[in-house]
């Protein structure tokens, strides 16, 4: 790696370069706005040009040269291999598999990897009424590898979900602004912490006890070349 | 065949108090001109279906035309919140609304299934979430394998309203780039309405381009900007920009009264 300079790069900006990186070796991943659209653009420009980008509104192979706002921007359709229907592309390239990653946000996620984003309180009377599913459910039982992306905070990572809306029983990886959790055993631990964040700090940052890996590696910081084409992506 | 009317006889014809209507656009090709005309011809009680409800229904919810919502994703794309919705599922204003939610592979087998007229649809997935004990999902078990799978029921709305980039003089309707579910939503309804940006003398069938029949359509309305602030790829552009300043508007009752008065209601239909 190139010489660095982390103390120049946000946490934010961080976190979306190591979600890039997951998709070094990927055929294809499938995305939802905001970050993990920005990590996954990020990956085709620094890591991966082959990488098939597949988002729900049904263009699979779109090659956005601007971060998109929606799922559905023109330029998402414009640049497509294939735009397909809702159905097809839930029942004939989801169910079966045939997307490799999946990259899912969540309001709350428990230490299972499971995700609300259907409502914060009592689902009758409820507190904050979220969004809902969306594709999440099928996406995460579907694609092969699921990897989180979130905010780490104690009001995301909480001992007990208000509802579940995805089950976590694919989640390889989850990935915060402060590090990385794996499952070990069924239970997210610690594995991985990005420069200048220490053990403590994202234990105070989860709301259940935080299982610790044994050895906790540090977050190679972001290369020049990443950082850069990152704003340059932000910019465009 | 489809008959070509203006927009406003097409829904005084079609849409009546109490219907189920599914107004559907997957981001794309949304048919905000038709739901707007839906409002201003008063109509109320509507069970209002769609994928994802975006601008259309939190205005239509916030003025109160809706007694139900069935829905998979109720947020502002990119942006947010709905928040007219959150305000009507979380304080009941204008008024209460009931609620049915299921994932996006749930509704598009719902619709599916009522495209082709069957009861229910057949699917893996929602196994191990709440959903199952708030929606309508059942198990079953494949009678060839004994597989457990799931259950949705059919949706057929009386009254299904998409949008397109065109439509010939006979009511033949094209609409191209992301096709969403709106063949499906047609094919489902009892009724249907397209609304088309131009009317052309013959239809060029492009690549990926879905053609609707025009004997499967009850009516074809010209309505130019008809999707605005989503988009018709190759015709409008989608007004990101205004997906932001909802998310600011829509957040204050009055704001938002006096906005849909000024934008919405008190003027004339487009077409």
């Amino acid at each position: 790696m190139s010489a660095t300079t982390p103390e120049h790069a946000t946490s934010a900006e961080v976190q979306t370069v190591v979600a890039a990186r997951r998709l070094k070796d990927a055929r294809s991943v499938f995305i939802g706005v905001g970050r993990p659209s920005t990590a996954a653009i990020l990956a085709r420009m620094v890591h991966n040009p082959k990488l098939v980008l597949v988002y729900e509104s049904g263009t699979i192979g779109a090659k956005p040269y601007h971060v998109p706002l929606s799922i559905g921007d023109g330029e998402l359709a414009e640049t497509a291999d294939a735009i397909v229907s809702v159905p097809e592309m839930f029942n004939y390239w989801i169910g079966p598999g045939r997307i490799q990653v999946a990259f899912l946000g969540a309001a709350q996620i428990d230490r299972h990897a499971n995700l609300n984003s259907t409502v914060i309180g009592d689902y009758d009377h409820p507190k904050t009424r979220l969004p809902g599913a969306g594709g999440a459910p099928e996406i995460a039982t579907g694609c092969k590898e699921v990897v989180v992306i979130a905010p780490h905070s104690i009001r995301t990572f909480v001992k007990r979900l208000d509802f579940v809306t995805t089950t976590g029983n694919r989640t390889t990886h989850v990935i915060t602004d402060l590090g990385v959790l794996e499952p070990r055993d069924g239970e997210l631990t610690l594995t991985q912490v990005h420069p200048g964040v220490t053990a403590e700090q994202v234990a105070e940052a989860t709301g259940w006890e935080l299982a610790m890996a044994d050895e906790l590696r540090v977050t190679d910081p972001p290369t020049d070349e990443e950082l850069s084409a990152l704003r340059e992506l932000a910019a465009r | 065949m489809a008959e070509h009317a203006s927009l406003s006889d097409a829904v005084a014809e079609l849409v009546r108090d109490g219907d189920s209507v599914a107004l559907e656009g997957f981001t794309h090709l949304i048919p905000f001109a038709a739901g707007h005309e839906v409002m201003r011809q008063g109509r109320r009680e509507l069970e209002l279906i769609r994928m994802t409800p975006d601008i259309l229904y939190d205005q239509m919810i916030g003025v109160g035309v809706a007694r139900k919502l069935v829905f998979s994703y109720a947020g502002n794309p990119g942006v947010g919140s709905l928040h007219r919705v959150r305000d009507a599922v979380e304080h009941g204003w204008p008024r209460p609304i009931e609620i049915e939610e299921h994932s996006h592979a749930g509704m598009a087998n719902r619709y599916a299934a009522g495209a082709a007229r069957l009861p229910f649809a057949v699917m893996r997935g929602y196994t191990g979430t709440d959903l199952v004990a708030h929606t309508r999902v059942r198990p079953i078990a494949c009678p060839f394998t004994g597989e457990q799978l799931v259950a949705v029921p059919a949706l057929a709305p009386d009254v299904a309203i998409v949008h397109a980039q065109e439509a010939d003089r006979d009511g033949n309707v094209q609409l191209w780039g992301i096709p969403g579910v709106q063949k499906e939503a047609v094919l489902a309804a009892d009724r249907s309405l397209v609304t088309v940006e131009r009317v052309v003398e013959r239809l060029e069938l492009r690549p990926g381009g879905v053609v609707i029949p025009s004997w499967v359509i009850d009516y074809v309305a010209e309505a130019p900007g008809g999707s605005s602030p989503s988009y018709s790829l190759g015709v409008t552009e989608r007004d990101n920009d205004f997906y932001r300043f909802w998310d600011k508007l829509s957040r204050d009752r009055e704001a938002f009264t006096e906005w849909m008065e000024a934008n919405v209601l008190g003027v004339g239909a487009s077409a």
